[in-house]
């Protein structure tokens, strides 16, 4: 395999619908501005693409992808497109670096879409309820918020995590979004807020939970040589890793801990893993993730990460899947600070703030979750972080990481079936 | 100009097997709740499946007892268009003496606040089966 580069992205303001342009629009849009961001690439570099979208229901146009393809102007080149669930986003990303690394390709643009306004919000969680097993999950009341409640539920009795502990997250980042204009639902709230507001599945409230948009999002991965010609400041991807789980959560063990470098077997001497209350695929991931890029302590050598905060719970439960702390340290791990933004007043006791910012974009709770863009979207985020650029793409720098070194970047599926890690270094 | 938009239906009768699952829909009907053990491993699972996630042998039927408890649970105040008009409704993961894994199941009968992990819980069945995995709740001990 051959290093491969990041040289540009782009994204489109995650919004609740975008009834004036669809899928293909959307995506020239994201691609456009990636491709105005490096001013000496033409599009003859470019040697394929990779599509990722994740729901046909959403989209009711099978081959949606191919059609994205041909309003890119990128056709007779290899394209394909990819789906996997709520990591549709970060496999795509993944596939392209494949592309780059194997010497297949010398430059593979990844874009990625979802149109998820096209029906109401009750059809859109049915629709998203189909990705869990039909004859045994789905019929018994299929709800995503309700399959991770049972999953929080868990957590919270293996290991004390309170309801405040994951208001905490919503907090965080629906407040580090006042700062970022892609971002679809930005706001001041409390922990009081967060509790009193509509409750969803217990113990999740309407503030725990992210929102359905319409959106899109573009990354152009290059070779070492392409990159040299177009780009002064390309972020180098340094790993990539993923892992699964069963679709059924009743189906996961309860066997040992996929130990991480810095970990050992007594820290988990009476742990049964993964239950229902961690993310086995996201251990897998970060592991194989960590191993490529040579990273043996993440909460030392990580400058900031992007992981898919599709419920505030499963933000505290891949803290502790990352290795940013111990199994059944998640909870503590947010009241510390340690993931907050430094500089900004979340009207928060914060005795650590901001050691390791984590979804300093404001993640999916406040940008939104157009699936298929939403992996690529925090790869965009962690390409102008590196590059040191967040001011010129959101116009201030009070999300800007100071220096950083290393990002990493989570996109998660299912109930934890698919979930991408990958590793981005600055130039 | 502003965007045209229109109402498009869409609908659709799907011909469902339940295939090599078929047997636990069956035994539903009889009062019946069938999980999985396998014949090489002994490793039990409580939905079925017919072949062994450890091991990859084949599985064999194996009755699970009709009392088990909660593992986990949830109440749900929203959910899919499908299933809004029932709510709320109390959504659990059921463990049984003797099997490694567990089965999601919807709790009826008890009040949603007072369900607790480790709550003991017995199935019942429907009189009239629809042959869906809802033909089998819980209901507390």
């Amino acid at each position: 395999m051959r290093p491969v580069y990041m040289i540009s992205g782009g994204i489109t303001k995650f919004a609740k619908a975008h009834p004036d342009k669809d899928f293909r629009l959307m995506v020239k849009q994201a691609y456009d501005y990636a491709l105005r961001d490096v001013p000496k690439f033409s599009k003859d570099m470019i040697d394929g693409a990779v599509g990722s979208y994740f729901s046909d229901h959403f989209t009711r146009q099978l081959k949606a992808a191919s059609m994205a393809q041909d309003y890119l102007g990128l056709c007779p080149k290899p394209s394909k497109r990819v789906e996997g669930g709520g990591a549709t986003g970060g496999l795509c990303f993944q596939s392209a670096w494949e592309a780059v690394a194997s010497g297949r390709m010398n430059c593979c643009v990844a874009f990625g879409f979802e149109t998820m306004s096209r029906v109401n919000t009750w059809k859109g969680n049915e629709f998203i309820a189909l990705a869990s097993d039909t004859n045994f999950d789905f019929p018994v009341g299929g709800f995503y918020t309700g399959y991770y409640a049972m999953m929080v539920r868990r957590h919270m009795h293996e290991y004390g995590t309170t309801v405040e502990q994951m208001a905490m997250v919503s907090v965080k980042n629906h407040m580090n979004a006042l700062y970022n204009p892609y971002a679809q639902k930005a706001k001041r709230l409390t922990i009081k807020q967060v509790r009193e507001s509509p409750m969803v599945a217990t113990p999740l409230t309407m503030e725990d939970i992210c929102t359905m948009s319409d959106g899109a999002a573009v990354c152009i991965l290059a070779s070492e040589e392409v990159t040299a010609k177009v780009c002064n400041r390309p972020v180098t991807v340094t790993g990539v890793g993923s892992g699964s789980d069963a679709m059924r959560m009743a189906d996961r063990p309860h066997g040992n801990v996929i130990l991480l470098p810095h970990e050992r077997e007594s820290d988990y001497a009476h742990l049964k893993y993964p239950g229902v209350h961690s993310f086995r695929g996201g251990r897998m991931a970060a592991k194989l993730a960590y191993q490529m890029a040579g990273i043996r302590n993440p909460i030392e050598e990580l400058s900031f990460v992007e992981l898919h905060d599709a419920y505030t719970s499963s933000e505290i439960q891949t803290y502790e899947d990352l290795g940013l702390c111990k199994y059944g340290e998640g909870g503590k791990f947010v009241e510390s600070g340690v993931p907050f933004m430094p500089g900004v007043d979340y009207g928060l006791e914060l005795p650590k703030q901001g050691r390791l910012p984590v979804n300093p974009s404001g993640g999916l709770l406040a940008c939104g979750h157009p699936v298929g863009a939403t992996g690529l979207m925090q790869a965009v985020f962690a390409f102008w972080q590196l590059q040191g650029t967040i001011k010129k793409h959101l116009g201030n720098d009070r999300l800007q990481v100071k220096n950083p070194k290393r990002g990493l970047i989570h996109s998660h599926a299912g109930t934890g079936t698919y979930i991408t890690v990958s590793i981005l270094e600055a130039p | 100009m502003d965007p045209l938009i229109i109402q498009d239906h869409y609908e659709i009768d799907y011909r469902h097997s339940y295939a090599e699952d078929s047997p636990f829909f069956v035994a539903l009907t009889k009062g019946k709740l069938l999980g999985s053990r396998c014949t090489a491993c002994g490793y039990t699972y409580a939905t079925p499946r017919s072949h062994c996630m450890e091991c990859g042998a084949p599985t064999s039927w194996h009755e699970l007892p009709l009392a088990g408890r909660v593992h986990t649970y949830t109440t749900c105040h929203y959910g899919g268009e499908l299933f809004l008009k029932e709510t709320p409704f109390t959504l659990i993961l059921v463990e049984f003496d003797g099997a490694d894994t567990l089965f999601l199941s919807r709790l009826k009968g008890a009040e949603p606040e007072a369900v607790r992990i480790g709550m003991p819980v017995v199935a019942r069945f429907a009189k009239t089966p629809s042959f869906k995995v809802t033909d089998v709740w819980f209901e507390p001990a």
